[in-house]
């Protein structure tokens, strides 16, 4: 089995009305009652937005932790889903679920090795 | 021989040995290594019985090898015991392992050159520089194009496999892409990507016997390659108008035309059966005159239902020109959003020198001109400039 990051690609700026989120979410919920089934399921949660992070960063000895992230940037990854499936294909399949629900593109990323 | 063999095994040999270590690039070594096997002890030695089976089998052991060398290298003493010699490896089976190697190397999640570059090196055979050569790239480039295709089927996991059958209709249209870009690239003067690509087409048309998309791209690519000899005169493009009819190979027109009969028994037409229809007719006129542009234009039609392309809808309205004439023809033209497209122009300027508008078709021209690199096309729109 292989381990893939899938990671949601979100635009900056408001989520949409508690209408359109609560069906994405109830669909979210559906993909992942259907993967815990499948034991493919290993995490999965949203970020908060980059305003909420720190970067910490070294400087000569010195580490300073400083407000926001690298850059800005018009798109951040909104939340990440780690699954352990056969191959890419079996990935993809469940990224496309994923596309589907919440309509944003997910990066598909392997990590190295096996499990 | 040998040479020969290479271009019509290669691909086989690859895709055994991919199954059975279960990695491609394990398999292009191995296959490799045979080869210079091959080349060091057949003239001394004579050809084997079966070459084929000779290499597969000379490759399975190469790899062996290799592996277990790598394993005590690596202190790995258990692993490398466990690579062990077996018999002769079993090749064919009721799923060719070409059809998987060609689904893994047309990958989606692979760029469509590297796609292109990796169906030519192990399913093709031909060699980096051969690749490089063909699309104009240095040998380093396509080198590191092809480790790093290679790299990617390895890091992601892309599968060895053919697609599941819900699948199979998109997958086995990204491969039908690679082989027909392969064939276009080779079109206006690198004979030896076409002729490579129809090799495809065909090793495709032996897997997929029933799939009327693979008859028909394999049937277009046929259809066009009739037309080879008679598409170049002193250097020159010349128009299908203009050809010189009697220099189209009919052997290869008879067989893109009962490929294009089969496809109409099957009865499930896709943009590839279409267009070779459409080249079907051109084939059956004697010359110009009796081209059926009516038939050719119902196809136009059916094309732009399943395949809505603006270069569709643009050589749709080269055939309304030569029903309804220059200016009902040039009215479409003018309205499809295709500048940077140097038929856009090439066929806008034919159009408006047939309606006499000189000046006009001289700019066109020369906007042709500047969006086109290959010399023939170049000496073909100098000509009409003129």
């Amino acid at each position: 089995m292989k381990l893939y990051a899938l990671n949601m690609i979100q635009p900056v700026g408001d989520p949409p009305p508690p209408e359109v989120l609560d069906k994405v979410m109830a669909d979210i919920a559906e993909i992942r009652q259907d993967l815990e089934m499948e034991e493919s399921w290993v995490f999965g949660r949203g970020f908060h937005g980059p305003e909420a992070s720190t970067m910490v960063r070294c400087r000569g000895d010195e580490v300073v932790a400083t407000d926001g992230p690298w850059t800005e940037g018009k798109e951040h990854i909104g939340g990440v889903t780690i699954i352990q499936v056969e191959d890419l294909d079996a990935a993809l399949k469940v990224a496309a679920r994923f596309c589907k629900a919440t309509g944003l593109p997910m990066e598909v990323r392997p990590f190295q090795g096996e499990v | 021989m040998i040479e020969r063999v290479f271009r019509e095994e290669h691909g086989r040999a690859v895709a055994v040995l991919a199954r059975v270590f279960g990695d491609v690039d394990v398999a292009e070594e191995a296959v490799q290594d045979a080869f210079v096997e091959a080349v060091r002890r057949w003239p001394s030695d004579g050809a084997p019985p079966s070459p084929a089976g000779w290499i597969i089998t000379t490759a399975r052991n190469k790899a062996i090898d290799r592996l277990r060398r790598e394993a005590l290298r690596d202190g790995k003493h258990a692993q490398a015991a466990l690579v062990r010699e077996g018999g002769p490896v079993e090749v064919g089976g009721v799923e060719d392992d070409r059809l998987r190697l060609i689904f893994t190397c047309c990958h989606p999640a692979l760029a469509m050159r590297a796609r292109v570059a990796l169906t030519l090196r192990l399913l093709g055979g031909l060699t980096t520089a051969e690749i490089a050569r063909a699309f104009l790239v240095p040998e380093a480039t396509m080198a590191q194009r092809l480790v790093r295709a290679k790299a990617k089927i390895r890091d992601a996991r892309i599968p060895y496999r053919v697609p599941e059958k819900a699948d199979l209709p998109g997958r086995l249209s990204g491969v039908l892409a690679v082989i027909y870009l392969v064939f276009n690239e080779g079109y206006p003067g690198r004979g030896e990507l076409g002729a490579e690509a129809i090799r495809l087409g065909r090793v495709l048309r032996e897997l997929m016997p029933d799939e009327p998309e693979v008859l028909g791209l394999l049937a277009l690519m046929l259809l066009v390659e009739s037309r080879k000899a008679a598409r170049i005169r002193d250097g020159a493009l010349v128009l299908l108008g203009e050809q010189d009819r009697g220099l189209w190979d009919r052997g290869l027109v008879q067989e893109g035309q009962s490929l294009v009969r089969r496809c109409l028994e099957i009865n499930r037409p896709g943009p590839y059966q279409i267009q070779a229809a459409m080249n079907a007719v051109h084939s059956d006129a004697a010359n110009a005159q009796d081209t059926k542009w009516g038939q050719i234009l119902e196809l136009y039609d059916q094309l732009l239902v399943v395949a809505p392309t603006p270069v569709a809808a643009l050589n749709r309205a080269v055939v309304v020109a030569e029903i309804d004439g220059p200016e009902v023809g040039l009215a479409l033209v003018e309205e499809l959003d295709l500048g940077r497209y140097y038929l856009f122009h090439a066929i806008r300027a034919d159009l408006l020198r047939r309606l006499g508008r000189n000046a006009e078709a001289a700019e066109a021209y020369a906007a042709a001109i500047a969006r086109t690199r290959n010399e023939s096309e170049r000496a073909f729109l100098g000509k009409r400039r003129a």
